[in-house]
Parts: structure tokens; sequence; C-alpha cells
């Protein structure tokens, strides 16, 4: 179990490093000159030089590289003398639009992305989750064929469609809801949940539907599982045959997938931050891909490869303690 | 007083694509207490489906017609509940494939212990502990106590299979259905797993009936032997009579199929004197 | 993008049903597909739309406009470039109605994005097939030192944050020639999902009878993987394939839609949907045309998935 854990640690930290390791070198051998695009238009040959020394940019790339790196661990300072900037761990540089720290950007943006991912993950694990469920328990009623219908409808349709869908109907016709913003919870709860209302169902409803056919299946394909009949033949109650062995091999798959979907979202959901002009993170990196801020790009990527890869070692862990076929190798 | 089980004119249908399939067709059959029987038959003779009609576990695409009855208790006219109350307590069932026949996610202890708690309301989870690790201990497996612990996959086949008949033993039923019980197994242990059976069966006083394809293993321990093909009983009888006096083309021809079958049980019992049983998995 | 990867991964690659099984008969499969009315249904649209690719010169001048022409008297000027007429523009003229803003031919440029879609997604499914089963069959047959490189990229690739990464590589790409880059990165995102299950079906098949019948009798390497492995991994490529195409398709309007796919002129499905946001609440035909063209592309490759998934694994079962 400790060997499980250090294996799984180390991993998680080599990819890391991979990660940040491509991601760096994509942007250093792809991206146009940043010193030309930071100095603007009263530029001189001698102020772009200026620039290029202040950030480093006229050393070799594993310099900038190593000097990137222990900016993520021990901070950097920008500059010399007077003009110097120091940018304390973790660093991840400044935008070159704004000036504003990247990681300041990510707190200011993080609450966000938080609400609509933890907001969304409620609604499409009892959805997705009680709705596939409950199909494959009446498998072949009216109940089932509707449910499997909205699932097969809900994976398929994109959900920036149905975002702009619903926002046609219930914003524009109906005039139901307010355009989606992001109004902080402590300033007025009501306007909170009006404004995150529909960016939360789009969001769920995608997942919903992914996870409602996920969990049918497992839970059919676990039903037919010979220990489910020897659970029957026991004589257990249904009630205990259906919670003890029917259920928990068939959520399993569900758990791992929720992890890593849940953290994921925590990146910023992109699509939906972008489509509902919510001020998120994924909204930002959507806003640096188009003003081509590099910064902002390299810090959501290794924001969001932190996030999935640490949801991966988490979910990896919770796997341990359901499933002891990981816990404890096979044979004792 | 009436025989333990009995069976009259089991009918079991199936419904398809193509119509409504007969998979056990009008058989008829009575087990004393504490007598054996064996049901031999090719795939799909309908043996398998004869022991889950017996058990009340038939799947919901079948029906059933004729009478099964457990000691004078008609099985057929009871409703789900009652019948429930009587699996597993009275009659017990183990399977062909003892690793998917166990939930992989729980000890084989706790596997046990629910088998015995679902039939005696109010025992604590010590004394069904205790009762797991004696049953367990009956079917020999060494070490009991520290392997009521461990999980199926720790378990090598033949011992996963002890554990499915510490399962059933542990409410000590009067009728234990081993349905192809060492197919899945090597043929050491497969000899090991049928000695396991009759030891059991003298001890505990339960009546056995074994399903399986092979000629060989009913000939080991059954009293009596139903031949079946295409859901019917071609031939009933004591086995002594069957295997040396085959009335039905059918059974001569399953007979031809195990050559040499002295030999053979001469090689099993040649195995059995090299006993590893309760060795570790 | 419609579908996650971990989510395409969790709903075929680990439903055990896809076995090992000899090759179901084609025509079988065929039969009880073209019995199904879901199938049929979900068959006949890909058709149309293929069609609709393949032909869109023809198309076009059937129609009377190409994706490119600007037509200024379809949309009027004061109102800022609303089409004229209902249902933006949909007339005689403009089958589909017209493009705010442009006046460009919304019919021309749905049939010429249905070309970018279908393109990309065919090349986008052949390279991750080809990468998928060539790893899986090395990784499987091989094992050892082989089966380990590849399994940790694997594990690498399934770690990464795909869409955050191919957004990224994509923006700091040229933009001259986005079409193959998509597929390269979608491919290089993708091959591990396909690969894992091939490897671990061709690490059973290794140990079968067959298998070292072949090998006994001094049969090479390859042409056991190709004579004796492939054939029995055939349904399982096939359902897999299918039911990563609409993930494909929705990645790339999804791309596109994110604005780092396709480049405009170029239409796409994704990108007229993209569009379409700053004109949605006065002309929803706008968004409502490629968003009904794009869902049920999606929805008829995941039903044609799922019933070849259903037909497969019941063969098996028999």
């Amino acid at each position: 179990m400790v060997r499980f854990l250090v294996t799984r640690l180390a991993g998680m930290v080599g990819v890391l490093f991979l990660v940040v390791l491509f991601t760096y070198a994509i942007f250093f051998a792809l991206s146009p000159d940043p010193a030309v695009q930071i100095c603007g238009k009263n530029c001189t040959p001698e102020l772009i030089d200026q620039i290029r020394t202040n950030l480093g940019l006229d050393r070799p790339f594993y310099e900038q590289f190593l000097g990137f790196l222990s900016g993520l661990f021990v901070g950097t300072t920008y500059g010399t003398g007077a003009n110097a900037i120091d940018c304390a761990a973790p660093c991840l540089g400044y935008s070159f639009q704004t000036g504003q720290p990247v990681l300041e950007m990510f707190e200011q943006r993080f609450g966000v992305s938080a609400t609509l991912a933890v907001g969304a993950a409620v609604l499409w694990l009892f959805m997705g989750v009680a709705g596939g469920m409950l199909a494959a328990i009446k498998k072949g009623t009216w109940f089932d064929r509707a449910a499997t219908g909205a699932a097969l409808g809900g994976v398929s349709i994109p959900n920036y469609v149905l975002a702009l869908v619903l926002q046609y109907v219930l914003v524009v016709k109906l005039g139901w809801l307010p355009f989606p913003q992001a109004v902080p919870f402590g300033a007025d709860p009501g306007q909170w949940f009006l404004n995150f209302v529909m960016p939360w169902l789009v969001l769920a409803f995608t997942y919903a539907s992914m996870y409602q056919r996920l969990t049918r299946a497992n839970v059919l394909d676990t039903l037919d599982e010979n220990f489910v009949r020897t659970a029957r033949a026991k004589g257990l109650a249904p009630r205990l045959v259906w919670r003890r062995h029917a259920l928990r091999p068939a959520l399993t798959p569900v758990v791992t997938l929720f992890g890593m979907d849940f953290a994921g979202l925590l990146g910023g959901a992109i699509i939906i931050e972008t489509v509902f002009g919510l001020n998120g993170v994924g909204k930002m990196a959507s806003d640096s891909i188009t003003k081509n801020d590099q910064p902002v790009i390299m810090g959501v990527t290794l924001v969001a490869a932190f996030l999935v890869i640490v949801g991966n070692v988490i979910v990896d862990i919770v796997y341990t303690t359901i499933d002891p076929r990981v816990r404890i190798g096979a044979r004792a | 007083m009436s025989a333990l089980l009995e069976v009259e004119d089991l009918t079991v249908t199936f419904r398809t694509a193509h119509g409504p399939v007969d998979v056990v067709d009008g058989l008829s059959f009575t087990l004393e207490r504490g007598a054996s029987l064996g049901i031999v038959g090719e795939s799909g003779s309908g043996k398998s489906m004869t022991s889950l009609a017996v058990m009340g576990l038939l799947p919901p695409t079948a029906s059933l017609r004729g009478r099964v009855s457990l000691d004078g208790a008609e099985l057929t006219a009871l409703p789900e509940s009652k019948v429930r109350r009587l699996r597993g307590d009275r009659m017990a069932m183990i399977f062909q494939d003892p690793l998917s026949s166990l939930n992989p996610y729980y000890s084989v202890g706790m596997q046990i212990e629910e088998a015995y708690r679902a039939h005696r309301a109010g025992v604590t989870r010590r004394q069904a502990r205790k009762v797991a690790v004696e049953a367990m201990e009956r079917v020999h497996i060494a070490d009991a106590a520290r392997r009521v612990d461990h999980y199926p996959h720790q378990f090598s086949g033949g011992m996963r299979q002890r554990v499915m008949i510490a399962m059933a033993l542990s409410t000590e039923p009067d009728l234990l259905i081993a349905d192809e019980p060492t197919t899945a197994l090597d043929v050491t242990v497969q000899a090991q797993i049928l000695d396991l059976l009759q030891e059991v069966r003298r001890e505990t006083g339960t009546a056995l009936v074994l399903i399986s394809h092979d000629l060989a293993v009913v000939s080991e321990i059954a009293e009596d032997v139903v031949v079946m093909r295409h859901g019917l009983a071609v031939e009933q009888a004591p086995a002594e009579r069957l295997f040396s006096d085959p009335r039905h083309p059918y059974t001569r021809a399953l007979l031809d199929a195990v050559p040499r079958i002295d030999d053979e049980i001469g090689e099993l019992r040649a195995i059995d004197s090299i006993d590893v049983v309760g060795g570790k998995a | 993008m419609t579908i996650s990867m971990t989510t395409l991964e969790a709903e075929t690659g680990g439903a055990p049903s896809v076995g090992v099984a000899p090759p179901a008969p084609r025509q079988g499969v065929w039969h009880h597909l073209l019995r199904n009315r879901g199938a049929v249904l979900a068959l006949s649209y890909i058709a149309l739309v293929a069609l609709l690719a393949v032909a869109a010169p023809l198309v076009v001048k059937l129609s009377g406009w190409g994706p490119y022409e600007f037509d200024q008297s379809a949309i009027d000027p004061n109102l800022g470039g609303l089409p004229i007429g209902p249902l933006g523009g949909i007339s005689a003229e403009h089958w589909f109605g017209v493009e705010p803003g442009t006046g460009r031919d919304l019919f021309a440029r749905i049939v010429y994005g249905a070309r970018t879609s279908m393109l990309i997604a065919i090349a986008a499914t052949t390279l991750t097939t080809l990468l998928g089963v060539l790893f899986g069959l090395l990784a499987g047959y091989h094992g050892g030192k082989v089966d380990q490189v590849v399994s940790r990229v694997m594990d690498f690739l399934m770690a990464f944050p795909a869409l955050i990464f191919m957004i990224a590589i994509l923006s700091a790409l040229p933009a001259s020639n986005r079409a193959p880059l998509l597929v390269l990165v979608i491919s290089v995102f993708g091959w591990p999902y396909l690969a894992r299950v091939v490897r671990g079906q061709t690490m059973t098949l290794t140990q079968r009878e067959f298998v070292e019948a072949a090998r006994a009798s001094g049969a090479s390497g390859w042409r056991i993987v190709l004579l004796e492995i492939l054939p029995n991994l055939r349904s399982t490529i096939i359902v897999m394939t299918t039911l990563a195409v609409p993930g494909y398709i929705g990645t790339e309007a999804g791309l596109s839609f994110l604005g780092v796919g396709v480049v405009p002129p170029t239409p796409s499905w994704g990108q007229m949907i993209a569009q379409s946001m700053s004109w949605y609440a006065v002309d929803p035909v706008y968004f409502l045309l490629p968003g009904t063209f794009l869902f049920l592309l999606v929805l008829s490759f995941t039903v044609l998935g799922d019933r070849l998934k259903d037909v497969v694994d019941a063969g098996e079962r028999r």
C-alpha cells in the first residue's frame, strides 16, 4: 500500500514535469516574439532588447526553462536594480496584456469556476447516477426508455448548442432568467442562484447523460454477475443483494470517472464559461488564447494539468479503499 | 413422512425470439433425506435450469410449470419472500466458477457471515464470524482464523470452491445442490473437492444433488442418476445399475465417451492419497 | 467538446463485453443492423452528410450560391446586416437563409462545413485507429520492455489535460493550415484508448493454442500478429472506432468553436456556431441550423456505435 502510493506520487511528479517541459518547449519554439508584443506601438529596437534582457528571453532554452521551473518553486526576480520585480513562488509570470501576475488572475477567477463545477457536479451526480440506476432497475419500461433516450440526446448535443438554445428560450424569449453573470453569493443569494442555474444545468446535462449511460450499463452488467446470483442463492433480502452486491461494483468506475471529470472542471469549463460570459478560469484561458497572452496560457495549462493529475492520484487512492484487488496484490 | 425433495412434472419454458422453448420438459424425481442424486447431461440439456428452478432462481424470461416440494412445503406455490427464507437456509447451492461466484469486493468471511446472518435473526457479527471460521475449518481451509479476512482473489480455484461450500454449509442445510462444482478446476483439485463433498455429506447428513456433464464425476458420489437430454430425462436409475446395464442408447453413448471409467476412478483415488488438502493456496 | 475521452474509455474500454471472440460473420452484423430502425436512420443520415460532403461543389451549383459569395441584397444594412425576410432569410434563393452581416449562403456553408467535419473525423479516426492498433499489438504481443515503454507513454497521454493542451498547441501554431494539425492533435491524444484494449486482448490471444501452434510451426512474429491475432480483434476495433467517431466530430467542432480549429473563411459547423453567438438573440436560425446538423451527426454515430456493440455482444453470447 505504501509502496503503491510512493510509486503513484513519483509518477505524478514525473508526468507534471513532462507537461511543464512539453508546454514550455512548444511555446518557446512556436510563439511570436513576446518582447515585440509587450513593447507595443511606440517601440524602438533598444526597448525591445531591454525587455528581452529583463525577461531573460535572450538566454538559451534550457536556461529559460530552468528559470521558469525555479520560479515555480522558489520564486524569481525580473529585471535588475530599481526596475526589478519580485515574483514569489509559485511564480507563473505576468500577463503580457495587463501586467497582472498570472497567479493573482487565477485567484480572482477560481471562485467562479469552482462554483460552476460544484453546482453542476451535484446536479449531474443526482441526475446521472440515480437516473442510471433507476433505468437499470426498470429496464424496458417507459422510464428506462425516456431516460436512456434523453441521455443519448444529451451526449450528442454539443453543450454550446444547448447553451444557446436555453439562453434564447429562457432569457431572450421568456425572460425567466437573467443573462448569466457571476454574482457573488454574498452579494445576493437569490440572484446568485438565478444567474448560475442555467450554466449549471447545461454543464450538468452533458455529464449527467454520460453518467446515466455508464451507470445503467454497469448496473446491468453487474446484475448479470455470478456473485449476484450467489447472493440471491444465499437468500439475502433483495435490498441487500442490490445494495451490497450490485451497487458497489457497478459504481466503482463511476467514482473513478467523477474524480477526473471534477478535477478537470476546476481547471475551468472553457466552453461554458465562454458561451455564458462567466469570468472564470476557462474564460481566462480562451481570452488569453485570442490575445496570444502566453504566460497566461502556460499558467492555465499547468494548473489544469496539475488538477487533473492530482485528481488522478486521489482517484487511485480512493480506488484502493474501494477495491481490495488493488489494495492487496493477487495471492497472499 | 414425505421425501426431502420432490420434483413433479417440472417444465421450464423460455420465451425467445423464435417462440417458447421448453428447456426442461416434464421432469420428475424424488430425493430422500441424506441421499445423493446425480444429474448428467451435455450443456443445454436443462440440468442447470432444473437446479435453478428448485432454488427459485430462474431468470425472469423463464416460466415454470409443475411442482417442487422441499420437505413437504410446496415451493412452487409459495410466494417469493417465503422461498427466499428457505433458500440459503434449508437448501443451498454452489456453482461452477468459484471465482466469479464470490464477490471480489468483500472478504470471504464477510460473505459467509452474510449467508448465516440472513437466516438467523439477532445473531451478532462475532457469533457469525465464529460460524464462518468453523465452516472454513470444516472444509479444511488451513489457518481459517486468519484466512477468514482474506479476499477471494487471494485464494486459489480449489480453495475458492471450498469457501463456496463453507458458505453453503454455514446454515446446515438439508439439501445442497452442486452445479458443475469441479468443472472449472484442475484435475487434481477436482478429486479433492469431490472427496470433500462426500465427506460433508457423511458428516452432516445433507442430501446432495450433483450436476455434471461428466459421468465419471457423478459416479464418484451419486446413489441415483438422472440422464438428461434436450430437457427430457432419458434414463433414471440407481448408479450401479446405470453403469452396469445402461438401457437408453444415449446413456450408452455417454458411457462410451468416458473410456476406462474404472481406470480413471482408480487414478483419481490414487491422487486422493497424496493429500494436499488444507495446504497454502 | 461533447464527449470527454475518459468517458469514451469508460463506456467502451471498460465494458468487458467487447471480448475476444471469433470474428462475427460480417453478413450477420449487417443483417442485424439493417433490421434495427435506429441504426437504419443513423446510417441514412450519415450517408446523407457524407454525400453532401463528397458532392459539395455539385450541390452548391444546384442551390446557386457558393460558400464564399457575399449577397449584399439579402441583408438589411439598416438593421446592422440582419437577413431580410423571416427565419433568417430563408427563401427560394437562399434555402437555409443567409449569414447575418455578410449575406453568405448558409446552405452552401452547411454543405461545405459537412466536408470539414467528415474529412477531419475520418482522417482522425483512421490515424487514431492505425496508431492504436499498431501500438496495442506491439505492446500486447511483445510484452516486456516494449510493453513497458508503450504503457508509460499511454499513461502519460491519458493523464494529460487533453482539451486545454490541444487549445494551447493549436493557438501557438501558425494558423495557415489547421486541418492536418487538428487531425494530428486529436489522434495523438486519442490513440491510447484503443491501444489499451487492443493490448489487453492481444495479451490474452497470445496465450491461446492457435497462436502457440502457429509459433511452433515457425511462423514469424508479424505473420502471427497479422494472420492470427488481428482478425480476432476485428469486432472490437470496429465497435470502439465507431463509438470514438462522435468524440472526434465533437472535438473538431468544439475546437473550431473556440477559434483554434478550422480557419475562416473555410466553413465548419463549430465555427459557424461560434460566429452565430453574437447574433443568436435576433437570428436564432443562424445557430440552430449548424447546431442541428452537428447534433444529428454526433447522435447518428453514437446510435450506430451502440447498436453495433449490441449486435457484436449478442453474437458473442451465442
